[in-house]
């Protein structure tokens, strides 16, 4: 099944992250020296670099560099660690367990991520081993959880169509599986395994997807069940749009080459959006996955990293080119794309009865941080839930969490919970304000170069007051902010979007669709809260008055002439 | 004093002469006396031995006889060395030849033939002799002891009153030093932290009383004797004569989110003319809390503008200005509760200073301060200058250097951990320590000056590799160690264990540390971060782990340098150095402890503790 032609079609010499790669042996690099490096909280770049496959990478917080210069201490060095959960479905022992873990070793907070997954903030260097095993021990991992592979695969927590999420569910589990580092470096650094020194052992047998070098790039799969596209399938590397016929899972249209980031000043960079190529079995989806994975391996720009992600490749060699090449490998063509469609990209709050006959709870998470706050103790309402709940947790593509699969009779007990603990599934809050979504930003991440997690609740309070102004306050609008152009809440997706360039300064973009089908375009540049109120009040209003039925945000600006529609992220500059 | 012809040597006749003579005599009489015994009983001796005395005689010099004297010193920090030093300089002055050592280095088998014998020493922590005191403290009260009948001495005992075995040590030479036969040439006197005062009478008397021997016996002619000035060093400041430096920088070393807090203060220097080198210290004069002298001051129903003399010679400042600049008021004595029982019309406190209640006392001590003793005893009686008159004058605190005067010239880095606790109902704050912390910015001044301790000092030979130990602020002399070695290009190899609380906040000088090893002047560094980790761990596991390293280190001839807190660290870690040297040497523990005193010896196993 292993295709391991490497066909070398580089611009340059390779990146200096792909010697790190090709020196690592397999993702050990000199990780346990720099673990045991006692007196830096820190670890080297070369270090850092290998840590994410590992599910980790070393951050500080920025808000303390300068005054801990100058009390001679190093930058406050600590790690994010993230677990990868394909479908982001946790058990509630799962759930438990991590509760305990970000107690214990991490600032105190879950944060779900705009990818399902988990990410804990604030672990330091010498915690990191115990809290990796903690997680490995509760059957979680963290392995390729960032990095140049493949990544936590989405999938849509669909609570309408049980059996066809169960179905949706299993099959994401197993690509995810399928397309796990081999490597034995994880259970050796963290796991305290055996060592294998077998330098007979060749790259197919220690990597036979990746090879020693992986992937040019990270790696992006996502699964949904339409109507709902709360993954935002096209801004996937490889999307997967089930399709089913009375309840019954009948296979995946394929979508290839999505993705966000982009880089300010370089308009070789862009958000693209994946397209449909055609349809597959459930069967075959595996190996759909794995062959346009390869391809990307062998193709990808290995040159320079900001060019190296799958959409480029695509757009550079052609869809064309990539269908046959796809066709050549897996030896089957794939058939017609069957018909679907999307209604929205955002989640529905409270409680659903799957077809399942079970009950589904999804609650508001303001940008997916799970902690207890003052008046508001949501980590420990969802701890005592988790302790009685026989079903599952599910957190959302939106940063939202589902407490899945209730009895009716455990449905009761957890009602009353949530009125203990003063839970909310957020339907108090304006509809602007649930189909929010920020990066984390500052104070941790590197890349940021402004505000979001922190700062977008402030400005959605001013944005509310205009709203309620205009009579639109259970109008959802899908919203959207990072901290820089790399995309991690999806921003070149949001009806209107902010991505940060300074602080308090930001670039405002409008006009994605609603359904995540269609791409937003810059409308301004580098502006601050002021100019964007200025900006937002009269459009709304004039949305408010001039909107057509049904009609969306997003459409709106553009059957206004406010910009232009994105077809394709080749337009996004244009 | 009864004579007996069972406590002494002499008959019953003698016995019953002696009784009715002594107590006639005056105390200059009983002085000369006992000078003139000895003295004659050593010209007899001088008289029989060799030609070189005669050849001293035969020179011109007015002080042709000399007589020699030993002064022996034991000193942690410092000041009783620099004692020794100033008394031998003035015994010189006076003709006399003077074998100035320090106890660690005098060959105890030549005790025997010291006729005269003047000991400076000071007590560490809780009664024990200083280190470089512990070898002939242990000799001469072992059995090998010899007999002293030939010897006069006298001590001079140095400590600190609000310690329970104030002056041990002192007392402890003084009393075995008496058992062995020798007799005393004048009266051991014991010095609390002011010692200037007291150390200068007790060397004007020991001088008089050698004086008068000589005298007694012709030997010395026309030397007269001033006042007793501790020799000034270049500088024309001093612990009496403090330097006000100005604070350059003062900022807390800790990371947000610590328990501790760590000044690291930089004080100008400039206009100073003070020398220093790594592992001085400086002594800092500091001003107690305004509200702690507020409080006294209303509770006494005082008035805080009232003048009042603050020392014996008269200087008047205002009460409030006494009691923040001049006075100790935040700890309590045995000798300040005795003199205070005179003042309080309170019965209680009668009693509790009263013998037999020896317990009750320290207990009421440990933790209070002068404003509870003040509400726990009143009615209070006497004037304000009485109570004044008893405080212990405010004791300068000495913090260990942590800046290199190569690296950084005119300028001093200290490194002062806040001390605050609570106790007896009440939040209480180390004076220096908090005053730094909260009352001194930048541009403002500090009366302080250098305290020299030739104790703690890098090797001669930049090439010897050192072991520096140092947990919490006990790092600061090894910052100045290292930036001397930067400096200097040292080509010795440097090994620093280090710990602390947690790594994130309490690393102090971290980034300076880190630089060091990158660059190499650091060869190693190992560190212990006791709550980083589910078990606690300290410097000694660290070393432990390490423990054929550092033992090949010790037979390659590294210095041991230990600086920190004395009760835990420094025990522990002296401990772990003997459990390395058997471990790793095939020593026995007698071997392991011999090889330590042996390196001390040599200077190799130096210690800064406190």
């Amino acid at each position: 099944m292993t295709h391991n032609k490497s066909v070398v079609v580089q611009d340059g010499p390779p990146s200096d992250v792909e010697d790190i790669k090709t020196r690592s042996r397999y993702l050990r690099g000199e990780l346990e020296e720099a673990l045991k490096d006692g007196i830096t909280g820190s670890m080297s770049e070369d270090e850092n670099r290998l840590m994410k496959f590992h599910g980790s990478y070393m951050q500080d917080d920025r808000d303390l560099r300068n005054e801990r210069h100058r009390q001679k201490l190093e930058p406050a060095y600590q790690f994010m660690v993230r677990i990868r959960a394909p479908g982001g479905v946790l058990t509630s022992e799962q759930w438990l367990a991590m509760d305990r873990l970000a107690r214990e070793y991490t600032t105190g907070s879950i944060r779900i991520t705009t990818r399902q997954a988990i990410q804990f903030h604030g672990i330091l260097k010498w915690n990191l081993k115990k809290s990796i095993r903690t997680i490995n021990d509760a059957l979680l991992t963290t392995l390729a959880a960032c990095g140049d592979v493949n990544r936590n695969i989405m999938c849509n927590p669909n609570p309408y169509q049980s059996e066809v999420h169960a179905e949706v569910f299993e099959w994401s589990t197993r690509i995810s599986d399928h397309l796990s580092p081999k490597t034995n470096a994880y259970h050796e650094i963290w796991l305290d395994g055996e060592k294998i020194v077998d330098s007979n052992a060749d790259e197919a047998e220690q990597e036979p997807i990746y090879g020693k070098v992986y992937l040019p790039r990270k790696f992006k799969i996502g699964v949904t069940v339409p109507p709902t596209n709360d993954v935002d399938v096209f801004s996937q590397d490889l999307g997967l749009i089930a399709i089913y016929e009375e309840g019954k899972l009948k296979g995946f249209n394929v979508a290839v080459g999505g993705g966000m980031g982009m880089t300010y000043g370089d308009t070789q960079t862009y958000p693209q959006l994946a397209r449909v190529i055609g349809f597959c079995t459930p069967e075959q989806v595996i190996d759909v996955a794995e062959k346009t994975v390869m391809i990307q391996r062998d193709y990808g720009n290995r040159s320079v990293r900001k060019y190296a992600r799958f959409k480029y490749t695509i757009d550079r060699y052609g869809m064309e080119w990539f269908i046959n090449e796809l066709h050549t490998r897996l030896g089957w063509n794939l058939e017609e794309a069957r018909p679907y469609e999307f209604s929205h990209n955002g989640d529905r709050y409270g409680w659903i009865k799957g077809s399942n006959g079970k009950w589904h709870l999804t609650l508001y998470i303001p940008s997916g941080r799970i902690e207890d706050q003052e008046g508001y103790p949501l980590m420990t309402g969802l701890r005592e839930i988790a302790k009685i709940n026989t079903g599952d947790f599910r957190l959302s593509p939106n940063q939202n969490l589902v407490i899945g699969n209730v009895t009716t009779a455990k449905k009761r007990k957890i009602e009353e919970l949530i009125k203990e603990y003063g839970l909310t599934d957020g339907k108090h809050h304006s509809a602007l304000r649930r189909n929010a979504l920020s990066c984390v930003a500052f104070p941790t991440c590197g890349m940021a170069m402004a505000e979001a997690e922190r700062y977008l609740p402030t400005l959605l309070d001013k944005i509310e007051l205009i709203l309620s102004k205009v009579g639109l306050s259970e109008e959802a609008i899908n919203i959207r902010m990072t901290g820089c152009p790399n995309g991690c809440a999806r921003p070149a997706l949001g009806e209107i979007a902010f991505m940060g360039k300074a602080p308090g300064k930001y670039n405002m973009y409008l006009g994605a669709g609603f359904a995540g089908e269609r791409l937003n375009k810059i409308y301004r540049e580098n502006i601050g809260e002021e100019e964007i109120l200025n900006i937002l009040e009269p459009m709304l209003h004039q949305f408010a008055q001039e909107r057509e039925v049904g009609e969306h945000f997003g459409d709106f600006v553009i059957r206004a002439g406010y910009v232009k529609a994105v077809q394709s992220g080749l337009d996004f500059h244009n | 004093m009864q004579f007996q012809v069972m406590n002494s040597p002499f008959s019953q006749e003698q016995v019953e002469l002696l009784n009715r003579l002594v107590p006639t005599l005056t105390q200059t009489q009983q002085i000369w006396l006992s000078g003139y015994f000895t003295a004659t009983q050593n010209s007899n001796t001088t008289l029989h031995t060799t030609t070189e005395v005669t050849t001293v005689i035969s020179t011109d010099s007015p002080v042709a006889i000399s007589r020699e004297v030993t002064v022996l010193f034991g000193s942690q920090t410092g000041n009783s060395q620099g004692l020794a030093k100033a008394l031998s300089i003035k015994l010189e002055q006076l003709g006399f030849q003077v074998t100035l050592s320090s106890m660690s280095d005098f060959k105890s088998n030549t005790l025997k033939k010291v006729q005269n014998l003047l000991i400076v020493a000071s007590t560490h922590g809780e009664g024990t002799p200083p280190d470089n005191a512990i070898p002939f403290y242990e000799f001469l009260h072992s059995k090998r002891a010899p007999q002293l009948e030939d010897l006069q001495f006298s001590v001079l005992a140095l400590g600190d009153s609000s310690y329970e075995f104030y002056c041990q040590t002192g007392k402890d030479f003084d009393k075995r030093l008496e058992e062995l036969g020798g007799k005393r040439l004048s009266p051991r006197v014991d010095c609390d932290l002011d010692y200037d005062d007291s150390a200068a009478e007790w060397i004007e008397n020991v001088l008089a009383n050698l004086n008068k021997t000589l005298e007694s016996t012709g030997v010395v002619q026309g030397t007269t004797l001033n006042g007793t000035e501790i020799v000034a060093e270049q500088s024309a400041y001093s612990r009496t004569v403090p330097f006000k430096a100005e604070v350059l920088e003062n900022l807390n070393l800790n990371g947000r989110g610590s328990d501790r807090e760590t000044r690291h203060l930089e004080l100008s220097l400039e206009g100073s003319n003070f020398q220093y080198e790594p592992g001085d210290c400086v002594g800092i004069y500091p001003e107690n809390s305004l509200a702690l002298v507020e409080s006294l001051i209303e509770k006494m129903g005082w008035n805080s503008e009232e003048l009042v003399s603050v020392n014996k010679k008269g200087e008047a400042r205002s009460l409030r200005d006494a009691l923040l600049n001049n006075f100790e008021i935040t700890v309590l004595t045995k000798p300040l509760l005795e003199q205070t029982a005179k003042l309080s019309s309170n019965k209680a406190l009668e009693e509790l200073v009263a013998p037999g209640n020896e317990v009750e006392l320290r207990n009421y001590l440990d933790g209070r301060d002068l404003l509870d003793l003040v509400q726990d005893f009143s009615p209070w009686k006497g004037t304000v200058q009485e109570f004044v008159s008893i405080l212990r004058k405010m004791p300068p605190r000495l913090y260990s250097i942590a800046s290199s005067s190569k690296a950084r010239p005119d300028e001093v880095h200290l490194t002062i951990r806040t001390v605050q606790y609570e106790s007896h109902g009440r939040e209480r704050y180390g004076v220096c320590s908090t005053q730094c912390a909260e009352r001194l910015e930048p541009g403002e001044q500090l009366s302080m000056y250098i305290h020299h301790n030739p104790n703690f000092k890098l090797p001669t030979n930049s090439v010897t590799p050192i072991i520096m130990i140092g947990p919490g602020t006990g790092v600061a002399p090894f910052r100045a160690f290292l930036e001397e070695r930067e400096e200097s290009s040292a080509e010795g190899k440097a090994w620093l264990f280090y710990g602390d609380q947690h790594l994130l906040t309490d690393f102090l000088y971290q980034l300076d540390f880190q630089r060091w090893v990158k660059d190499g002047v650091l060869t190693r560094m190992d560190v212990a971060f006791s709550r980083d980790t589910d078990k606690k761990v300290y410097v000694q596991h660290r070393m432990l782990e390490k423990s054929r390293e550092l033992y090949q280190w010790l037979e390659d001839g590294a210095s041991v340098y230990i600086c920190g807190d004395e009760k835990h660290m420094a025990h522990d870690v002296h401990n772990t150095l003997i459990t390395i040297l058997e471990q790793e040497g095939g020593k026995s523990t007698e071997e392991a402890v011999a090889y330590l005193n042996d390196m001390q010896q040599q200077k190799r196993y130096q210690r800064d503790v406190y």
